[in-house]
């Protein structure tokens, strides 16, 4: 018996170091820092120790609105992502023509690159001096004024970032999807058709409750992806997030470093503690709603 | 109540192309009385379970009309047409309780029909009852034995009160003794419910043992229809023959030559009635009479089976089909073989037929 041990803690050996060195030191490091105020990575000194770091970062205006974009952003996109992706595979899976075609139109965004893609939205929504842009075009069609998606009115703009997201992230949830939806015996549908089930009973009662699952995994992953959202923003309203009034909680992490303004280690740590303590809370609540609509 | 296949017929298209339709169930006239239990029966493929599928609606038939009672259903899709049916796995929804499952289809029914939750629960619990589960109600499906998921099947399919019962190979998932338990079982609900009752197998020994009425199946077609002794005792062709019986019937190569029938070069039985020509004849395990001196089939003997009540004596002739001929003999009317190379028997005329071997047909005939 302790021989079996010692043999599988070696066995466990090669992964503990790993992630031990690249995971969890690192995260204790940031913890540290995080009370550490005045932190130089260069000379490694701080001046004290306290909880001024996190003080002000919550009264940071910049924070709080990087705080109050991410929490809107994870609100909108992931229902209505993993809604869509629903709506969408349940469609795909009960089509027998075109299916494939339609698959790989719909995983296409997932191959291109995110900031090409950024891009494109960019060119679709801005308003220049010379265009409108092509979505200014169709809201023209029913008589709207034009506006500026990518440098007007705070809503526009989140309008955009959270249409961006939600096109970048449907794909990879439509791919799992349609292969939990695939994955479902034909003879539970069968037993309930013959049981008399309506359609949209034998989805809410046979079909929901057997993917539910993998549903529950997308949506945690989609909480998480969307809490640590960066390269969209920058992807569409540059680098200067913070004068766009598009910065996110990652986004402001990174500034607190590398940003015009940075060189603040011990913000951006208490800044990601903050980030990390949010997702934490999210993903158990998460955790516990699964335990009573999960079935495994 | 009682219902009427007629003419019905149901092709599928062949998956390499130029090929002609795979043809799974072949012009059906069947007519079922009502509050029976029907066994169809034939080897796998035969399209038996297509035939269920059919009657069930799952599948829409190519041609040919189902009746139930008065009523054409050839079109009704399977929600409506009120039958239950037994899955071959059961189909338990796994993520609801066996209470769940069973209240199921009640909380489909619409109008009129609907049901409060007390009246359902009281219909489920009567269901479960009716199979002996009212104790299991909070389980989920994996936490019960094959036999248990089988009965809240039963129980699922039964709630609604059907007008018909359909059971896909309900016993094929069960261990030798829990299968006979479940068949009485199936038989006694059927009995108490008196639904009429269709269920598909493979086993003919099943299907005797339980059915009103079997309907044997091959490629399709109906073979033969009738109560499970009057199949037994008198197949119409030499497929129904070997198809029902364990141990299988013995069938040698024969012929039918002036008012005698010749196994081999063997003269077994004086007959009236037949005319003279090339014949299989079948000889039931049961239809042999050990004589030591004077039995006219005379086989070689390659062992004797004791099985406690019967023995089983296992022999070869050189006009057998197929490897040994293998006969049962009751065990007082066992006489000592040890030492014997040829045992010599007589043949019972009932247990044995007699098939045309142009047309695999019966060729009845009479005993002198």
């Amino acid at each position: 018996m302790e021989k079996n041990n010692l043999k599988g803690w070696l066995y466990l050996l090669p992964a503990i170091a790993f992630l031990g060195f690249f995971m969890v030191y690192p995260l204790i490091d940031v913890f540290i820092y995080s009370f550490e105020e005045g932190y130089n990575s260069a000379s490694q000194t701080y001046y004290g120790v306290g909880l001024y770091n996190y003080s002000y970062v919550l009264r940071d205006p910049y924070f709080l609105q990087a705080v109050k974009n991410t929490l809107i952003l994870v609100g909108i996109t992931v229902p209505l992502s993993t809604g869509l992706a629903l709506l969408i595979s349940v469609g795909l899976s009960s089509i027998r023509t075109l299916r494939n075609a339609f698959q790989t139109i719909y995983f296409l965004p997932y191959v291109t690159n995110t900031l090409a893609v950024g891009l494109v939205f960019m060119i679709l929504f801005k308003k220049t001096p010379y265009t409108d842009g092509l979505a200014n075009l169709i809201i023209g069609w029913f008589g709207a004024e034009p506006i500026d998606f990518i440098d007007g009115p705070y809503w526009a703009k989140m309008f955009v970032l959270c249409f961006y997201t939600i096109w970048v992230v449907l794909p990879f949830k439509i791919l799992i999807l349609t292969s939990a939806l695939a994955s479902v015996n034909e003879i539970y549908y069968n037993a309930a058709r013959v049981d008399g089930t309506p359609k949209h009973r034998i989805f809410t009662r046979i079909t929901l409750p057997m993917i539910s699952p993998t549903l529950f995994y997308l949506i945690v992953t989609g909480f998480i992806g969307a809490f640590k959202a960066y390269s969209d923003a920058v992807a569409l309203f540059g680098t200067d997030l913070n004068a766009a009034e598009m910065n996110t909680i990652v986004g402001y992490v990174y500034d607190m470093l590398y940003g015009n303004s940075g060189g603040y280690p011990s913000y951006a740590s208490a800044a990601a503690i903050i980030l990390f303590m949010i997702v934490l809370t999210i993903t158990c609540i998460n955790l516990l709603v699964s335990k009573k609509h999960v079935h495994y | 109540m009682k219902i009427e296949l007629k003419h019905l017929t149901k092709r599928f298209p062949n998956r390499s192309k130029n090929q002609p339709d795979v043809i799974a169930v072949n012009d059906f006239n069947l007519e079922i009385p009502s509050g029976k239990l029907i066994g169809l029966l034939g080897p796998s493929g035969c399209g038996k379970s297509t035939a269920l599928n059919l009657l069930c609606g799952l599948l829409k038939p190519t041609e040919g009309q189902i009746l139930f009672g008065e009523d054409d259903v050839t079109k009704l899709p399977a929600e409506k047409r009120g039958v239950g049916f037994v899955f071959q796995s059961y189909a338990l929804y796994p993520h609801l309780t066996v209470q769940q499952n069973i209240t199921f289809p009640l909380e489909n029914l619409k109008g009129k029909d609907k049901l409060t939750r007390e009246q359902m629960q009281k219909r489920a619990y009567e269901a479960a009852k009716l199979v002996q589960i009212e104790g299991l109600m909070d389980r989920k499906p994996s936490e019960l034995s094959g036999g248990q998921q089988q009965r809240v099947a039963i129980a699922r399919a039964l709630v609604k009160m059907p007008r018909v019962l359909l059971l896909d190979e309900p016993l094929s998932n069960l261990d030798a003794r829990l299968r006979l338990q479940t068949r009485e079982e199936i038989r006694r609900i059927q009995k108490e419910t008196k639904i009429t009752t269709v269920f598909v197998t493979h086993d003919q020994e099943e299907a005797m043992s339980i059915s009103d009425l079997i309907v044997v199946m091959k490629d399709g077609v109906i073979q033969q229809i009738g109560k499970p002794q009057e199949v037994y005792d008198r197949p119409l062709n030499l497929f129904v023959a070997k198809f029902l019986g364990t141990p299988p019937i013995n069938v040698f190569s024969g012929r039918i030559c002036a008012g005698k029938l010749f196994i081999g070069e063997d003269a077994v039985l004086d007959i009236d009635g037949a005319e003279d020509q090339e014949v299989w004849v079948g000889v039931r395990p049961e239809g042999f009479v050990l004589k030591e001196q004077s039995g006219p089939l005379h086989c070689t003997l390659s062992g004797v089976e004791v099985m406690g009540r019967d023995i089983s004596v296992v022999a070869s002739h050189p006009a057998m089909q197929g490897t040994t001929v293998r006969s049962i003999i009751s065990a007082e009317n066992m006489v000592e073989l040890e030492d014997e190379t040829t045992v010599r028997f007589a043949v019972k005329p009932s247990k044995v037929h007699v098939f045309s071997k142009k047309t695999e047909l019966r060729i009845p005939f009479e005993a002198k």
